[in-house]
């Protein structure tokens, strides 16, 4: 299934969520008037409510929604928090928390909730002192549920198991339906269930259990499990030898009744009929086991399962200080280079062209091991985007193309958020109600197409819909109301640049503000992120046809293109990203137009600038030879001229810090080392274009 | 941190600048470097000498003799860069020469006379009196700080 894919993400994300709820409540419950705590609070149950909506678990959602609403009252300070609010949130945390874990175990993640449901509506409404009254008998209905359920099996059982349990009675064995609780606070869950088994396994066979046996022992289960179990050994003895392992805290030992087995093996129909009668509680159960298929394919599911887990998480630090010891390695490799070919041994030549080539392919992995298909990002907009059409009462189809495209993890993380809110952004602003799209002759389902390839040294994200397009004049006429572009500036732009001013901070075209998109948090987040990547976003688009927003991403933040140039002794680096072209231009080819030098470059006017200046090159004398080198760069529409003194050549390098010690150097974005072990700093064009 | 005056025994790293000696905490000190390429920063404060790579890690280093106003004579062959921590930082200070570890006993710091009266004064954590040797041990913080 597609959720699997994501499902970790959640559970984890979730956990989160949930600890930092708790640890805020524990927080508000001291500081019972800091309001800014509750915001907290609300922060993470939205988000959390948010996420399981998307991830279909009404459950967990609605609940979180119930908490939800109390936290906004007391925010609004519509009701004061008191001691008794604070048990039923608490309890509404606690809830969330065994319904997350049971998820986790493989579970829907259904409970019943209703009485803390119960609860939190009367606070909602004001009525905390009727709470106790009201609630006591639901409870007691909740106890003497659950007291019937015991009698009835905790396990399902196929024909396989059905058959070895029936056997076993007739070899004077007895088969029993064991549950057994730990402590709470039991620490070493696996360890226990280690035991407990060993004592099971000396007095008889344990046929299955539920949670599965490998769940068990990776402890993803809760406190409780259940194991199908045959012995010659009496109930009541078997109790007492399960009672004797530490920090259990309960153990149940009920006698399966053979009868239940006559029918059902010859009939599976009934036997769905018996579980039908088991409520609330044993239906979770079930859910978690969905029909259990003999022991052979169970087997190769835990082979499967064991595949999956062959990916282990690493810190990216850890990845860096790998990055970091390769490179120095990179450096000695070409000391040790260098010092072959002078000594010009032939063992040694031999042995050092090996290690290269090792080296070579350490290299590839290092760099690869921080990739990450952008599919991990991609994953979740198919369910995303059904949502909002659903909510938005709009036919749409999302495509996605491309997923297995990588990136560099550190580019995943950031791209997520700018991605959902241009795809809310087209889903909701460009694409037109079904009526819409028929009347203009389309068909009535719009598409939304989201593409990622490789390009050089780039990754393409792009999001088209062939929706209504940018209105020109609306974009326009709303820049000019809100002051973003003046009226003379208006006339001069194109309509790219016309386009792009729907980027700009300030402005938001909705003209009512929906729940999907235009919360206030405008598209130019998502521009700022972009360019925070060293990214690039454009917007294509044609009235009636459709819009491409296409965002342009480093492949890797830490591995970046450069031209390497000199300045008198001095070595910089300029980020290819940003050089057009470099050209060699001659003394009488500088214009003087207000103080600026600037060029003529194929019929544009580019000012220069000199670098030597501008870095305050020390330089013993004069350079005169009547021609300068000159790197054309660019930052969006703006071009300049870099003087330097010579070009050295392409190069690409790893990118470093220059510390918390120097911080905000002007246009220097930061450094690198080069292969003679000497660092270079790497030009900032964005600040030398203002 | 910086200010260990209260420790009983304090170890040192001592080195010379112009005639001078001073101490650092071992503990602020990862290591001391033979001088090697440095490659300057624009347009930041005189003292930054600009930046090494200190086994892959670009570590920026300052010249303590500019930052204390001292004259500055060729490097030679026993300059020396003192790597020092402090927080989140990692910096390199250029010194004359650096060859001691001393153990410092926490009686023998004062508080410094109030007669130096140079730009290094408010660098000054205390002196500290060993034999017939005066070490200045330096307020790391305010030489990091305040970065003019």
């Amino acid at each position: 299934m597609e959720v699997n894919q994501y499902l970790e993400m959640f559970i984890e994300e979730s956990k989160e969520h949930l600890q930092a709820c708790g640890e805020h409540l524990l927080e508000l419950e001291k500081n019972p008037e800091d309001l800014a705590i509750v915001g907290e609070i609300f922060r993470s149950a939205h988000t959390l409510k948010g996420m399981s909506a998307t991830m279909g678990f009404e459950d967990l959602a609605d609940l979180t929604h119930k908490m939800e609403n109390v936290l906004d009252a007391i925010r609004n300070e519509k009701i004061k928090v008191t001691p008794e609010i604070f048990d039923v949130v608490f309890e509404s945390v606690d809830h969330l928390e065994e319904m997350v874990y049971d998820i986790a175990d493989g579970g829907d993640g259904k409970r019943d909730v209703q009485v803390t449901v119960e609860k939190l509506k009367l606070i909602e409404s004001g009525e905390i002192a009727a709470t106790t009254v009201a609630i006591a008998p639901v409870e007691a209905t909740q106890i003497v549920e659950t007291k019937v359920d015991t009698v009835n099996l905790k396990l399902t059982y196929d024909d396989f198991e059905k058959t070895v349990l029936l056997q076993s009675s007739e070899q004077d064995y007895n088969a029993y339906e064991i549950s057994i609780t730990l402590r709470e606070d039991c620490l070493l869950k696996a360890a226990r269930v280690f035991m407990v088994f060993e004592i099971l396994e000396k007095n008889g066979d344990v046929i299955k259990s539920s949670p599965t046996v490998e769940r068990l022992e990776e402890e993803q289960f809760d406190h409780q499990f259940y194991v199908a179990y045959i012995s010659k050994e009496n109930a009541e003895d078997l109790q007492k030898m399960l009672m004797k392992v530490s920090e259990v805290d309960l153990v149940e030992v009920s006698e399966i009744h053979q009868d239940v087995f006559h029918q059902s093996v010859t009939s599976n129909v009934e036997l769905e009929v018996q579980d039908t009668i088991v409520p609330a509680l044993v239906e979770q159960e079930v859910a978690t086991q969905p029909v259990q298929k003999p022991q052979a394919t169970n087997n190769s599911s835990k082979a499967t399962g064991h595949a999956s887990s062959k990916t282990i998480r690493v810190n990216i630090e850890r990845l860096d200080i790998l990055m970091n010891l390769f490179e120095e390695l990179a450096i000695d490799r070409g000391r040790l280079l260098s010092i072959a070919s002078e000594v010009n041994h032939g063992e040694l030549n031999e042995t050092v062209e090996r290690m290269s080539r090792t080296m070579g392919d350490l290299q590839n992995i290092v760099l690869t091991m921080r990739m990450v298909p952008v599919e991990t990002v991609f994953n979740r907009f198919p369910k995303m985007v059904r949502q909002l059409s659903r909510d938005l009462n709009k036919k749409i189809t999302l495509d996605v193309i491309g997923a297995e495209t990588e990136l560099d993890r550190t580019v995943i993380d950031e791209i997520g958020d700018p991605l959902v809110h241009l795809i809310r952004n087209s889903v909701d602003h460009g694409i037109e109600s079904p009526e819409a799209r028929l009347a203009k002759g389309k068909p009535e389902e719009g598409t939304v197409q989201l593409r990622a390839y490789h390009s050089g040294n780039y990754v393409f994200i792009e999001i088209e819909d062939d929706g209504a397009g940018i209105n020109r004049d609306r974009v326009l006429a709303k820049a000019l109301s809100k002051g973003i572009v003046t009226h003379e500036q208006s006339l001069t732009m194109t309509d790219k640049q016309i386009n792009e001013l729907i980027l700009a901070s300030g402005f938001s075209t909705a003209e009512v503000i929906s729940d999907v998109s235009g919360r206030g948090v405008g598209l130019d987040v998502v521009k700022t992120t972009i360019e925070s990547l060293g990214g690039n976003i454009s917007i294509e688009s044609t009235q009636n046809v459709g819009s491409v927003f296409s965002i342009q991403l480093p492949l890797t933040l830490s591995i970046i293109s450069v031209m390497l140039v000199e300045i008198e002794k001095e070595i910089y680096a300029i980020p290819l990203s940003s050089i057009i072209e470099t050209s060699i231009i001659r003394n009488s080819d500088i214009l003087n137009a207000h103080n600026q030098k600037v060029i003529d470059f194929r019929g544009k006017v580019v000012p220069l600038v000199f670098l030597e200046e501008i870095f305050e090159v020390p330089r013993k004398e004069l350079k005169e030879d009547g021609f300068h080198s000159v790197v054309i760069v660019r930052k969006g529409d703006k071009l300049a001229g870099l003087v330097v003194d010579s070009f050295i050549g392409q190069q690409e390098i790893v990118l470093k810090a220059l510390g918390d010690y120097l911080t905000n150097i002007f246009a220097i974005s930061g450094a690198t080392i080069l292969g003679n072990g000497k660092v270079a700093l790497i030009v900032d064009c964005n600040a030398l274009l203002k | 941190m910086t200010n260990a005056v209260e420790q009983t025994n304090l170890k040192v790293i001592v080195f010379q600048l112009a005639d001078k000696e001073y101490a650092i905490p071992v503990s602020h000190v990862k290591g001391i470097e033979k001088l090697m390429h440095i490659t300057r920063v624009p347009k930041t404060a005189r003292f930054v000498k600009g930046v090494i790579n200190l086994r892959g890690v670009v570590t920026p280093v300052i010249d303590l003799r500019e930052r204390f106003g001292l004259p500055i004579p060729e490097s030679e062959e026993t300059t020396r860069i003192i790597i020092i921590t402090l927080e989140t930082m990692e910096v390199g200070f250029v010194v004359d020469s650096a060859n001691d570890v001393l153990d410092i006993d926490s009686e023998s710091i004062e508080q410094q006379p109030e007669v130096v009266g140079s730009l290094e004064e408010e660098f000054i954590a205390g002196v500290a009196k060993l034999d017939n040797r005066l070490l200045i041990l330096l307020h790391l913080d305010k030489v990091l700080n305040p970065l003019d």
